[in-house]
């Protein structure tokens, strides 16, 4: 599997996978 | 209108997100647009991108983020979160804390990245400095993982920063 980061499609993907990460990562904090 | 303390922290908000426009657009626009058509540009054509649109180009891109961390920061600390932003809300149990700092650590480390891998390496890919054959690609390569990375964070960082407003 190559880098996900050597397309833009991948770069996006992995962009709103972090974002998911990050709100569930936020709420944890929060909790 | 009264220019109190309200006031001031809008304008340095206006600051942030003027910067942070300029900033993200470029990110974008080699992302999503210069990148990408380069390959299609007939070769006649291909060195104006770094002997002129590139040099000016990263100028405002570098800048910019100096700009945006800047007003950022100051931004934060006049309205009183900065500590509690950058612990992500671990000291203060707060979502917005928790949101706003991760999306603050994500710029930090998009700013970090800016001057630190993209602006040295494409120093070298337009030949602002000298560099081996060998070396160019490997620069060339460097650079554009970094600005892909930064392009993945600006996802979750402005959702960050958008949201921390709705907290």
């Amino acid at each position: 599997m190559g880098n996900p980061l050597d397309s833009l499609k991948g770069t996006i993907i992995c962009g709103l996978i972090l974002t998911v990460v990050m709100v569930v990562l936020a709420n944890a904090i929060a909790a | 209108m009264e220019y109190g303390m309200e006031y001031w922290t809008f304008f340095v908000r206006w600051l942030h997100v003027l910067c942070g426009v300029m900033w993200i657009g470029l990110l974008w626009y080699f992302n999503f647009v210069q990148t990408p058509t380069v390959p299609t540009i007939p070769d006649e054509l291909k060195p104006a991108i770094p002997k002129h649109i590139m040099p000016v180009a990263l100028l405002y891109f570098r800048w910019a983020a100096v700009g945006t961390l800047i007003f950022g920061l100051l931004l934060a600390w006049m309205n009183g979160y900065i500590g509690d932003a950058l612990a992500i809300g671990l000291t203060s149990g707060s979502a917005r804390d928790a949101t706003i700092g991760i999306g603050m650590w994500m710029g930090i480390i998009m700013a970090f990245n800016v001057w630190y891998i993209i602006w040295p390496n494409q120093q070298k890919v337009i030949g602002l400095v000298e560099c081996s054959a060998d070396d160019k690609p490997k620069a060339a390569r460097a650079a554009a993982l970094a600005s892909r990375t930064n392009t993945m964070l600006s996802i979750p960082m402005l959702y960050a920063m958008v949201s921390a407003q709705n907290m």
